[in-house]
């Protein structure tokens, strides 16, 4: 590979961001931006119980209303002939039994499921019109019992909320050797057991949710602009699974989207009822949500119960684990669902350590509450709570140091075959270990932990050594495990005559910064300016196919695709070279930029590659094709293992159960750094997310199905004053599968930081026993529980 | 429908509003000033704060009539040409935005940070000073650097390499 180490743009260098000069002036141009001719706004309205049969509509006085174009109900779309929303990931359950998805109608003909559910459309000339006419449709409904709580769903005599399923169970699953664990657990010299659960999350990007969706009679056709990750993915389901269009006449654009962290992953009712009414009304049909609204229609994070043991022998070392965990899907199968909870979380506990036996049984359930699905990090940070809270408290119980136990039971030779099916490929994990343990000067908290009793404050300092699994996936294995989909991703390099680029992407950047670093990778490759590469991403009718960006997947994936095609440009400049060079191909050296004639002074830049490939004036008959422009699909062969060591210091004021982050410390292996700027910045904003889920943040439901936390005035969004300044460092060990030898590094702030911030608060309250969030109220009331204790 | 006229980023503009229409609806839908954004209905996150009359506001807690006769700036105002304002400057140097959507709340807050505040400002202050604005993808890390940066480079003059230190 020429010409991509120690340039100013190439890999590694910390190049400022191309697309930043768009967003600080407010060129941005995000899916409420877009005004098209005509448009007409939809206002859905939506149900205000938790489980209840639609008995009647009356819509006839809302249609009346000025400006009222149209109102749509589910029996209006069940006219249309549009199938449901799918959920893509087969689960079978231990019996072999397929999972329980119940049928999801964009919008219910008889039956609300949750709080939230959108029951009504209205369109109108203006939303304060669409609006104001929702508001005077009349639903009659008749009220059924709902349950919220997972297990309470399981049991015997709860309502249930799909006929498929009894007892709201969607699939009862597990993996690893169960026998293999009891017998590791029988000759056990001590089991550490934990009750946890992993608190339910909403992902508020600061861009809500929306679409603008518009048909065209003539041809036949829809466009849709929608706040997405995966414009393909949901044209493919919009297309294949809900029949809204053939997948040639329905154009998806993603535009600049303000922030996904999962949430626009998926399928939603509101895209498909814009496509709908968009045909209905004949008009451009705009849908923007309200943040309040979001936080029913955004498909919500986590909100696991587990009980996990950990068995070790008498030396420490671990012999295996065993953990049980129920987990609420909501009220319906949302479009990934049943992957996180089983193999993007199961697969990830046996952590950094070498574990000889692993178990892990999960039951999915029903519930009368907002759908669940991928939210940074899906199944990754449950997955690292649990492993990492167990290491913390069995270091405690032992009396062991804590970053001791975990050196002794590092995996120390690679690749390493988990009893849980991933393979690690490479990594230092004690080298990680090390540097945080030094930057966050671990030795000197004794004499920190003491000056905050002198304040009257009570200081505790945790460790989170995690592991992820992302760059996913190979299609192979994902598919032998029940995905819909492949996981590959796809690029296109289009050279111009005049020697500037253009690269299609399938990765989509929602703030993750691509069109500065796929361009530093073109730029560095063949040498040109990092202002000759565009970055086109984000539309169906442009990009032919792409997967999409989720799971730290746009490196790893995203990028080798781009290697793969570049490489094919290269070849393919090469032939175009040696013609215009007048030598054999085999001759053509192409280093910074310039072809030139090994042992010649014969050269040419590439920029006169790319005109002479359009010219083809010297190409002498049929052996080579005009035009410089290749594409390539890469199908990484693993999942790649990014991992890492955070700590993370609190203090606490006994008086009041305040807890404050005093310092945080990342350090994490990603591999090979394409720009340490992005992926520092990437990192700050996990463990944000992580600190927020530790300390703050919670979705609640009371027993009747409201969402107690609905708003930004009830539910706590983490702010400035939340965070210390962090310190953030890597170590690298490159990764063996992909060229560039990326990990992946969008998610470990999240998955790390919750088991370090909550095993810092334990250590300062003497005690495991503290529910996650540990807000200010559950830590008083810790404080209240044991009060001298607190006090010492 | 009530008729308004005011001055945003220089120029005078007219509209007819409902008496409800916020200050954001008639930036945003009216006069298409897009930069400014609505991230929220509760008054809280800030990606709509613009100024009024010198004084930031957020554009969702305020009507369009409101806001009659008065001098508005928009972060489509910032900038002189394709020079960036120092704040901008610094915002892209210090890689304090991510998705974007809350930077133009976030830099018009910034400026009126530094017009009350001055051009020396500590973490501390700056963290406390964005109680009213929130953002998902930077942890605030880069982001209070990069008003630090802009503050200082602010008093300086000089855009560029003030706010690339």
């Amino acid at each position: 590979m020429n010409a991509t180490g120690g340039s100013v743009t190439g890999i590694g260098a910390p190049v400022r961001r191309k697309e930043d000069f768009r967003f600080v002036t407010g060129n941005g141009r995000y899916t409420a931006d877009i005004g098209r001719p005509g448009q007409v706004h939809l206002h859905f309205l939506r149900s205000t119980h938790a489980h209840a049969r639609i008995v009647r509509i009356q819509a006839g006085h809302a249609s009346r209303m000025p400006g009222v174009l149209a109102v749509i109900t589910g029996a209006d779309l069940a006219g249309d002939k549009l199938g449901p929303l799918v959920c893509g990931w087969m689960i079978h359950s231990t019996d072999g039994t397929p999972m329980k998805m119940a049928p999801h109608p964009a919008l219910p003909a008889d039956t609300v499921r949750y709080v939230g559910e959108p029951v009504v459309a209205v369109i109108a000339e203006t939303p304060e019109q669409a609006r104001d006419a929702a508001e005077a449709v009349v639903i009659d409904y008749e009220e059924l019992p709902a349950v919220v709580d997972p297990a309470a769903a399981q049991r015997e005599g709860a309502p249930q909320i799909h006929e498929v399923a009894p007892r709201n169970t969607i699939f009862h699953w597990q993996l690893g050797d169960a026998a293999a664990v009891d017998s590791a657990f029988a000759r056990a010299a001590s089991v550490t057991s934990l009750d946890i659960v992993n608190n339910r999350l909403v992902p508020n990007a600061i861009e809500p949710r929306g679409a603008l969706a518009e048909f065209d009679p003539g041809s036949d056709s829809y466009t849709l602009w929608n706040t997405s990750q995966n414009p393909h993915v949901a044209r493919l389901v919009l297309s294949a699974f809900v029949g809204v269009a053939p997948e040639h006449r329905l154009r998806v654009v993603a535009p600049d989207v303000g922030g996904g962290f999962g949430s626009k992953i998926f399928i939603y009712a509101e895209e498909v009822v814009a496509l709908a009414a968009a045909r209905r009304v004949r008009r451009p049909v705009r849908w923007i949500c309200d943040r309040s609204e979001a936080f029913v229609a955004d498909a919500h994070g986590r909100d696991h119960v587990t009980n996990a043991q950990l068995a070790f022998d008498r030396d420490g070392k671990i012999l295996g684990l065993r953990v049980k965990t129920i987990a609420n899907l909501g009220a319906y199968m949302s479009t990934f669902s049943s992957s996180v909870p089983t193999y993007l979380y199961a697969t990830l506990l046996s952590g950094q350590y070498a574990i000889p036996a692993i178990h892990c049984s999960v039951d999915a359930v029903y519930t009368n509450t907002v759908p669940v699905d991928a939210y940074r990090g899906a199944g990754r940070p449950e997955a690292t709570y649990v492993i990492e809270r167990l290491m913390e408290v069995s270091a405690r119980r032992l009396g062991v140091d804590p970053a001791e136990l975990r050196r002794k039971n590092f995996v120390q030779k690679f690749p390493h075959q988990t009893p849980v099916i991933m393979s690690y490929d490479c990594g230092d994990y004690a080298a990680s270990l090390d540097k945080a343990l030094a930057l966050a000067d671990w030795a000197g908290f004794a004499a920190r932990k003491r000056e905050s009793e002198t304040r009257g404050k009570l200081r505790g300092i945790g460790l989170s050594a995690y592991i992820e699994a992302c760059g996913i996936a190979p299609s192979q294995a994902v598919g032998s495990l029940g995905a819909g989909v492949g996981l590959w991703e796809s690029a296109e390099v289009r050279v111009n005559p005049t020697g500037s680029v253009e690269v299609l992407t399938g990765s989509h950047s929602h703030g993750q910064g691509h069109e500065t670093t796929f361009a530093q990778l073109v730029s560095g490759r063949l040498g040109i300016p990092l202002d000759a590469v565009s970055i086109v991403h984000g539309d169906t009718d442009k990009v032919q196919f792409g997967m999409g960006t989720y799971g730290s997947r746009s490196g790893a994936v995203g990028m080798s695709a781009i290697v793969k095609a570049l490489d094919k440009v290269e070849a393919k400049a090469k032939k175009v070279a040696a013609h215009l060079l007048e030598a054999a191909e085999t001759d053509i050296v192409f280093e910074n930029g310039t072809f030139t004639v090994a042992g010649t002074d014969k050269a040419a830049t590439f920029g006169e590659v790319a005109l002479n490939a359009y010219l083809a004036h010297k190409f002498a008959g049929a052996d080579l094709e005009p035009g410089l422009k290749e594409g390539a699909f890469y199908d990484p062969v693993n999942f790649t293992f990014p991992a890492g060591t955070h700590v993370c210091e609190v203090e606490i004021d006994p008086d009041t159960g305040r807890v404050a982050v005093a310092r945080f410390t990342a350090v994490d292996d990603f591999g090979v750094v394409i720009n340490p700027m992005i992926v520092e910045g990437q990192v700050h904003g996990g463990i944000a997310q992580g600190i927020g889920q530790a300390l703050m943040e919670q979705a609640v439901y009371d027993e009747g199905g409201q969402l107690v936390t609905g708003s930004y005035n009830d539910y706590v969004m983490p702010r400035a004053m939340d965070f210390p300044p962090l310190v953030v460092d890597t170590t690298v060990t490159p990764c063996p599968s992909n060229p560039l030898g990326m990990k992946g590094c969008g998610e470990a702030g999240a998955i790390a930081a919750p088991a370090a911030v909550m095993n810092a608060v334990t250590d300062a309250l003497g005690t495991e026993d503290v529910p996650m969030p540990a807000n200010q109220l559950a830590v008083w009331r810790v404080l209240q529980r044991q009060p001298r204790q607190a006090a010492e | 429908m009530p008729a308004v006229s005011m001055t945003v980023n220089g120029k005078p503009v007219r509209g007819d509003v409902e008496s409800r229409t916020l200050l954001v609806q008639f930036l945003r839908e009216t006069l298409r000033l897009t930069g400014t954004h609505v991230g929220c209905d509760t008054s809280q996150c800030g990606a709509c704060v613009v100024h009024v009359d010198g004084v930031a506001v957020k554009s969702c807690s305020m009507l369009a009539v409101q806001a009659d006769g008065a001098e508005v700036l928009t972060i489509e105002g910032v900038a002189t040409g394709d020079t960036l304002h120092p704040m901008q400057e610094a915002f892209r140097q210090n890689h304090g935005l991510q998705c974007g959507y809350c930077t133009p709340g976030m830099i018009m807050t910034a400026l009126d940070i530094v017009r009350r505040k001055g051009h020396e400002l500590d973490d501390h202050t700056i963290r406390e000073e964005l109680e009213g604005n929130l953002c998902r993808c930077t942890g605030y890390h880069n982001i209070v650097k990069s008003i630090a940066a802009g503050a200082r480079a602010m008093a300086s003059g000089d855009p560029a390499r003030q706010a690339a230190e």
